[in-house]
């Protein structure tokens, strides 16, 4: 196979200042709006700064039991009420939250604009916590952890995360543990929407086949008015002490099929120069075609697993890189070697140009796809609000992923991937 | 020209469906073919899956890795999916890039080469898959209640197939298999999205034109005859959460009393998307069996999954057993629920929110290109094209009447299957 010049795609309407409207709202709330008229359809996506960095360590998962409870009851809506508005017109608005953000997202026909956007904010500004449904929900989060903890994948990842953040708000589930959550009472919930659910640092996309002005106006109308004084700000991240000894952590789940296996180390944060280079590293790693250089040593040339990829996560903060595998319980140490064989060539030699121009390519290509949908441009929009990437984000795209070059790669990798101090887990019988 | 559609069959018995969708520059191309573990027997469960499995393994003209890396440098998805009557390959591209999805759909219809040693290292990772799926208790729970609800038809057997068969199929078994089933007038071929449909028509002869069809393939698949009697199953497993699967042998999707099932189940555990790709749907909060089961706290979560098939298969209702009570207690709980849809009918509103409700999924799924030309291709392995268009005004026909026949008949304790999933507590550190 030769080398081939990066693909160009046709030219398609990506987002950009001339079809973006933005608008910030005096009481704090940022909207961005871009219309599709190509489906009836319509995503409002939105988050804001409450998340389990506020949970007390006793009481790990009141942010995930407080976004989950949103929609238990609001003064205007008892649960049943609620939920017969907005499933009668086969629509859907779902709350959650993680870390540093609690967030909500709906679908829905575009004519129903005005109904979902007023029940969105009846959940975001008057919710009533009701007693029934409080214990309720505790139950269903509660059976949730203990089918957690029979999930060799979650619970090996689960155990990555408390290593590779060690010390740091990342090494906590968001949904917490039995014991934390058990202790979590009606009164812990509105305490905490008190002090974190306010419109300062809201912010909303809304995509899909209304007008940019009637979307900003069914915003207005329905969280203009919103204020709340106790609003706290997010607190701020303390620093990640850095991986400085290799570490193996295995959980033992007995009478399982297969043990699933996360490799990885300490990654930078999304607005980090070394980002957009260990983004295309990672693709040649672990996910090109049928998983990169792992797919092809552990399951193509090997045939331990089903699946194996590498996942690089970074947001606000510390990241993490990881390479995941499921592997028959006999072929664990075998996985393990074969992938820090790869980790250990990913920092010795750089990735080769054909590498690297086919993942260039691919970065490029899958944009009309990505924002095929109107979720995933809302969920677009969001990020380059988030992480300030500027609404041009996608004319400048190109310009970013085509100056990558081999060597910032392999000078990014090495400085977050040891592969003498990779951090193993393994959850399985 | 928008959504222009041209539907026609090859002199060599191919079915053509292709749609004109000028919204994006990309393409969506599926292959289908009528064969899935339908067309299986003991000894060779697992077959049809595995056959997909090796469909990327290459050709004289394609060798392994070409294909994923050409479609992968142009941001390009493609992947199979095998299930009970159908295996369906899709790629979903670049516009420019479809005459070599098309050259590849026809290269592989043929020249596929199953070298023994391929095939080999291809057994172990579609076991690996299978204990990935054992690892669920979902799975083991559907697999027993499978089995015990068919003792004659294929159905009988998960797509995945016995861990036994995995273990002997041969190099040959599955060559033949190929051959048998994987011929142009066995097969449709659905393209939507961004071409002219004039000239696609001349690429899809250019491609597929030439190859011969082998003749229409006899297969006697048998008959089950009712069940007659409930049967029970109980699986233990590991965890400390239970599962009830009730399974009532359903209507086939050409059936007509399928969409008055169809509603029952809408109403019983709420509707189901009709999205293979990205979002949509919506929640069942509303739904019969939530209200009773869940609020009433005797079980933690519900869903119900009436699937389209060729025969008569299951319509199941799923249930997480709260951990204050028991599946007897669970399942007495929905016998209650269900006698009232045996005993009165059910309100004509009720019927036309259900119709509501579908009129919405079927908006979400013409949001993207891959969701559309799954559906043009994906209803001829059950019915015909109609099937999918008339879906609605099928579902608007639905009487009262005809859903309390219907729940009669269906919803008979005789005609199902009762499974329950026994955890054994194993976590240990």
């Amino acid at each position: 196979m030769t080398n081939k010049a990066p693909f160009t795609p046709q030219t398609t309407a990506m987002p950009s200042p001339d079809d973006i409207t933005r608008e910030v709202l005096p009481n704090g709330i940022t909207i961005l709006a871009r219309s599709n008229f190509n489906s009836p359809t319509l995503s409002i996506r939105g988050y804001l700064p409450s998340g389990s960095i506020f949970d007390p360590d006793e009481k790990l998962g009141l942010s995930y039991l407080t976004a989950n409870s949103l929609m238990s009851g609001t003064a205007h809506y008892d649960f049943q009420a609620l939920y017969n508005e907005i499933e009668s017109v086969g629509a859907k608005i779902g709350f959650s939250s993680g870390t540093l953000t609690s967030a909500f997202s709906t679908h829905s026909l575009s004519e129903d604009l005005d109904l979902i956007m007023g029940l969105v904010a009846e959940c975001l500004r008057h919710p009533t916590f009701p007693d029934r449904e409080f214990n309720r929900l505790k139950m269903q989060m509660l059976t949730g952890l203990a089918i957690r903890a029979q999930d060799t994948a979650a619970m090996a990842s689960m155990l990555f995360d408390e290593a590779v953040f060690a010390g740091h708000p990342y090494e906590r589930p968001d949904d917490g543990y039995i014991e934390t959550v058990q202790a979590i009472e009606k009164e812990d919930l509105v305490r905490f929407y008190q002090r974190t659910f306010g419109p300062q640092g809201l912010t909303i996309a809304i995509v899909g086949a209304v007008e940019p002005q009637t979307a900003v106006d069914a915003i207005k109308a329905a969280l203009g008015d919103w204020s709340n004084l106790e609003q706290e700000h997010l607190p701020e991240l303390p620093p990640l002490a850095p991986i400085t000894q290799p570490a193996r952590k295995s959980l033992t789940i007995n009478g399982k099929s297969q043990a699933d296996i996360v490799i990885g180390c300490q990654a930078p944060e999304r607005l980090s120069p070394d980002y957009v280079p260990l983004r295309i590293g990672n693709n040649i790693l672990g996910e090109f075609g049928m998983m990169g250089r792992l797919g092809k040593s552990v399951r193509e040339d090997s045939g331990l697993a089903y699946y194996v990829y590498s996942n690089l996560s970074s947001s606000l903060g510390p990241g993490a890189w990881e390479m995941i595998a499921g592997v028959n319980p006999r072929s664990v140490e075998q996985a393990i070697e074969l992938m820090s064989a790869e980790a250990r060539r990913f920092v010795n030699e750089p990735v080769t140009a054909e590498e690297l121009d086919d993942s260039k390519s691919l970065f490029l290509g899958r944009l009309p796809l990505l924002l095929e949908s109107n979720n995933g441009v809302a969920i677009s929009l969001l990020n380059m609000e988030r992480f300030d990437l500027g609404l041009d984000y996608f004319i400048q795209y190109p310009n970013r992923i085509k100056a990558v070059t081999a060597e910032q790669i392999l000078e990014a990798s090495r400085r977050y991937l040891n592969p003498d101090n990779l951090i193993v887990t393994v959850a399985g019988p | 020209m928008t959504n222009q559609t041209h539907f026609y069959t090859l002199p060599n018995g191919l079915t053509v469906h292709l749609k004109e969708i000028h919204t994006a520059p990309i393409i969506s191309s599926w292959i289908w073919y009528k064969v899935g573990s339908r067309n299986e027997h003991p000894g060779i469960t697992g077959v049809s899956h595995w056959v997909e499995h090796m469909q990327f393994k290459g050709t004289d003209r394609f060798p392994a890795g070409y294909l994923d890396r050409e479609i992968s440098r142009v941001g390009g998805i493609w992947n199979a999916m095998t299930y009970l009557d159908w295996t369906t390959y899709f790629q979903t591209l670049p516009a420019s890039m479809a005459e070599l999805s098309l050259s590849l759909e026809a290269d592989r219809m043929v020249n596929s080469r199953f070298l023994t040693e391929e095939v080999n290292m291809e057994r172990t990772v579609i076991i690996s898959e299978r204990e990935g799926n054992e690892n669920q208790p979902h799975f083991l729970l559907n697999e027993a209640i499978q089995e015990a609800a068919f003792d004659q038809h294929p159905y009988r057997y998960e797509v995945i197939g016995l861990k036994d068969d995995l273990e002997s199929i041969t190099r040959d078994q599955l060559y033949g298999h190929y051959q048998r089933f994987y011929d142009p007038a066995n097969a449709v071929l659905a393209l939507a999205g961004d071409f002219d449909i004039d000239q696609m028509v001349q690429q899809v002869a250019a491609s597929f034109g030439e190859i011969p069809s082998k003749g229409s393939i006899e297969q006697a698949i048998p008959v089950e005859p009712p069940l007659g009697v409930e049967r029970r199953v109980t699986v233990d497993g590991p965890g400390q959460t239970a599962y009830v699967q009730i399974a009532y042998r359903a209507p086939s999707a050409s059936d007509l009393d399928f969409f008055g099932l169809t509603v029952l189940d809408s109403l019983l555990t709420g509707p189901s998307s009709l999205n293979m790709f990205g979002s949509g749907g919506t929640t069942n909060k509303t739904s019969r069996l939530y209200r009773a089961l869940v609020e009433g706290e005797i079980a933690v979560s519900c869903f119900g999954t009436l699937q389209a098939t060729h025969d008569p298969y299951l319509y199941s209702i799923n249930l997480t057993v709260h951990p204050a009570h028991t599946p007897e207690e669970v399942l007495q709980a929905v016998d209650d629920e269900l006698k009232r849809v045996m005993d009165s009918p059910v309100m004509q509103e009720e019927i036309a929110r259900a119709i509501k409700q579908a009129k919405a999924l079927f908006a979400y799924s013409s949001e993207n290109i891959s969701n559309q030309a799954f559906w043009l291709g994906y209803t001829d392995m059950f019915a015909n094209y109609d099937w999918f268009e008339n879906y609605v005004n099928h579902l608007a026909k639905v009487t009262p009447k005809d859903v309390l026949r219907i729940a009669r008949e269906a919803l008979n304790p005789d005609n199902r299957v009762v499974g329950f999933y026994l955890p054994e507590e194993s976590l240990s550190q």
